[in-house]
């Protein structure tokens, strides 16, 4: 048996992790080019980009999941190849978007099971306490003792990621671990992984919510068409110009009245007053309107289609909830 | 906690349900008797001998080793089950659908026929351990590819390669005279009669090391049920373990089958029931599956023996008719709690 030589964790500042001329096809398209990164101990990184950008793809690459196609990964300063699975699941902890269980573990195992890279070192020792604090700092005490199948999909992407936590790694790639929560358990998730950070941590995630990127990330990478467009501070990143050609619809952003963070406003079409009044003043033409300008792909003069297929649509849902 | 006196028990249970097991038949020899005789042999001379005529003989060259038997494969088709379940993440797996009961059938089936008699009277038993081992390995090479092992196309090749193993049975059955073909239809119903201290000397060993083998691996298991990827991010080499575990699988299915022909359902249906009762954790799962399957087959065999006087019902045959009604009840049951099986 080799002697356990626990991880050093990189001292802040240092590179946890660095990309270098990254590339990754699926079959013959390169969903990745070019791509240079390096991610420093002790900064929470903020994936962002439009669907297809190739963000879940690179933190893929990175925690070894896709064989890059060109281009080098380092990882705590050894080739990702060079390390052994063991040694790799105790310096970086993955949070996949979705976690399926073939079998009805309950919430306190799936927690338990992160624990394993530690089994037979003299870090074993912390099982107990470091799956008590990853439960509570995500807020599923509560329901230990259910199967995780059983739980709501907010409940379960919460479980998710205290197992992640409970890991102990140095680096952490969180896939989007905000999507399925409420309000309250985002801005939670997301200060436990910034927290983590400002504890020493390299913490990777992928985020939709640019607003979240914006108030939490210390960096943030945007990614368009499998490259980086832009990499910076929140504030040099995040702008109207850069969003609204990225995502190819128009975005104002402003700096908060209070703390200057920036607020990522996409353009929202309100539906004039006429044209609700048209509807027959029902509930849902307000947000019908929305929705039929967003399926007609930001081409502006949508506008006078929409409330007249909402109106056509009403009287149909008014009728039925009569006869109900 | 629950799991050492879940499998205390499982093993007292299984302790007396042997003693009374090696006391019936048409020699009656009471629990006691059989507990005395054991002990006089172990050099203890405490308790009642066999009073019964014959008695000792009876069961010192027919029952005892009837009953070690159907402990070693009972305990070894449970331990598969659950074993094969956990390396595929599916609940419904079993060792059949890797290959090794019909690859064993086929190679028993050209043992008989042929009649080639290298390795003496272990010839047929032979034959079946080497076509199970081939079989799923035939089976697990087959649907790697890229260095990888999808569940679905594993699943899908096992069936093809059962049909094919199931034509060449017919095959063989085919060109086998009437002798040959009657052997074969009693192999392949399954049957503890043609047990002896030869075969319990075996596949105790083979049984015991796939078992062991299987308990130390119980950790990894239990992560391999979250998926390839995250399991593979907690640190578990992902294909060697399943090699691995596709090779103990083989081993443990194929030594039970060998002496005793396919014994359906005990793979399929005691993990499922072990699962409700104890969890999905494998470090319980795994030894629980296995006692619990020595109980199941040793009450199976007494049944098969005594239930209808001087003849003696196919085991096989008995465990797939109380056994496939009792899954499909439990499928239903473990769906509806589950919500589905995602």
């Amino acid at each position: 048996m080799r002697r356990f030589q626990a991880p050093v964790r990189p001292s802040p500042g240092a590179v946890a992790i660095r990309v270098r001329g990254l590339a990754v096809r699926r079959g013959q398209t390169a969903v990745l080019s070019d791509v240079d990164l390096d991610v420093r101990a002790g900064e929470l990184l903020a994936l962002v980009g439009p669907n297809g950008a190739g963000k879940s793809t690179l933190l893929a690459a990175v925690c070894g999941d896709l064989a890059p196609a060109e281009g080098t990964i380092e990882l705590d300063g050894a080739l990702l190849d060079a390390w052994k699975p063991v040694d790799l699941a105790r310096r970086r902890a993955m949070l996949p978007q979705h976690t399926t269980l073939a079998f009805p573990f309950t919430v306190a195992d799936v927690v338990a099971m992160g624990r394993a890279p530690w089994a037979g070192t003299p870090l074993e020792a912390q099982d107990a306490e470091a799956v008590a604090t990853a439960m509570r700092d995500t807020d599923v005490k509560a329901f230990a003792a259910r199967p995780f199948r059983a739980l709501s999909g907010g409940e379960q992407a919460r479980t998710a990621l205290a197992r992640v936590l409970a890991q102990r790694t140095p680096i952490l790639l969180l896939d989007e671990p905000t999507a399925a929560l409420d309000l309250r358990h985002q801005e939670l998730v997301l200060s436990v992984a910034r927290d983590r950070a400002q504890a020493g941590d390299a913490v990777v995630a992928v985020l939709h919510d640019l607003g979240l990127a914006a108030a939490y990330a210390d960096r943030v990478v945007l990614l368009a068409g499998g490259q980086i467009v832009a990499d910076g501070p929140p504030r040099d990143v995040l702008t109207g110009e850069a969003l609204t050609s990225v995502y190819n619809h128009p975005v104002e952003v402003l700096p908060h009245p209070r703390t200057g963070t920036p607020l990522i406003l996409p353009e929202r079409r309100t539906p004039t007053p006429g044209a609700s009044a048209s509807a027959g003043g029902a509930l849902p033409a307000a947000p019908a309107a929305p929705a039929a300008s967003a399926s007609a792909g930001g081409a502006l003069p949508a506008a006078p289609a929409a409330p007249a297929s909402a109106g056509g649509a009403l009287p149909a849902d008014q009728g039925q909830m009569r006869a109900l | 906690m629950r799991r050492p006196a879940l499998l205390v028990g499982l093993g007292a249970t299984l302790v007396l349900l042997a003693l009374v097991a090696a006391g019936t038949g048409q020699v009656r020899v009471p629990p006691a008797e059989v507990l005395g005789s054991l002990l006089h042999r172990a050099g203890l001379d405490i308790g009642p001998m066999p009073s019964a005529p014959q008695g000792e003989n009876a069961l010192w060259v027919v029952r005892f080793p009837r009953v070690v038997l159907a402990i070693v494969v009972g305990a070894a088709l449970g331990c598969a089950g659950a074993l094969m379940q956990g390396v595929f993440g599916n609940p419904l797996a079993e060792p059949g659908i890797i290959g090794v009961s019909s690859g064993a059938a086929v190679g028993a089936a050209t043992a008989i026929v042929t009649g080639v008699s290298t390795l003496g009277g272990w010839t047929v038993a032979g034959a079946a351990f080497m076509g199970g081992l081939a079989a799923a390995f035939l089976v697990y090479t087959t649907s790697r590819s890229g260095g990888r092992t999808e569940v679905v196309t594993l699943v899908l090749t096992g069936i093809a390669v059962n049909a094919v193993a199931g034509a060449l049975i017919g095959l063989v059955m085919f060109f086998g005279d009437a002798d040959a073909v009657r052997a074969i239809a009693f192999w392949q119903l399954g049957s503890l009669a043609q047990a002896t201290w030869a075969s319990v000397a075996t596949t105790l060993p083979c049984a015991a090391a796939g078992i062991a083998v299987a308990l130390a691996t119980a950790r990894r298991l239990d992560l391999l049920s979250l998926g390839d990827r995250p399991a593979r991010h907690l640190g578990v080499h992902v294909e060697r373990l399943r090699i691995g575990m596709i090779g103990v699988t083989a081993l443990l299915a194929a030594s039970a089958v060998a002496f005793t022909g396919v014994i359906s359902f005990i793979g399929l249906v005691v993990p499922h029931l072990v699962r409700m009762v104890a969890g999905p954790g494998h470090r319980t799962l795994l030894p629980a599956s296995a006692l619990a399957g020595a109980i199941v087959v040793v009450v199976a065999d007494l049944a098969a023996r005594t239930l209808v006087d001087y003849q003696e019902l196919p085991l096989g045959v008995l465990t797939a008719v109380v056994g496939g009604p009792c899954f499909f009840w439990l499928l239903r049951r473990a769906r509806n709690s589950a919500g589905g099986w995602g």
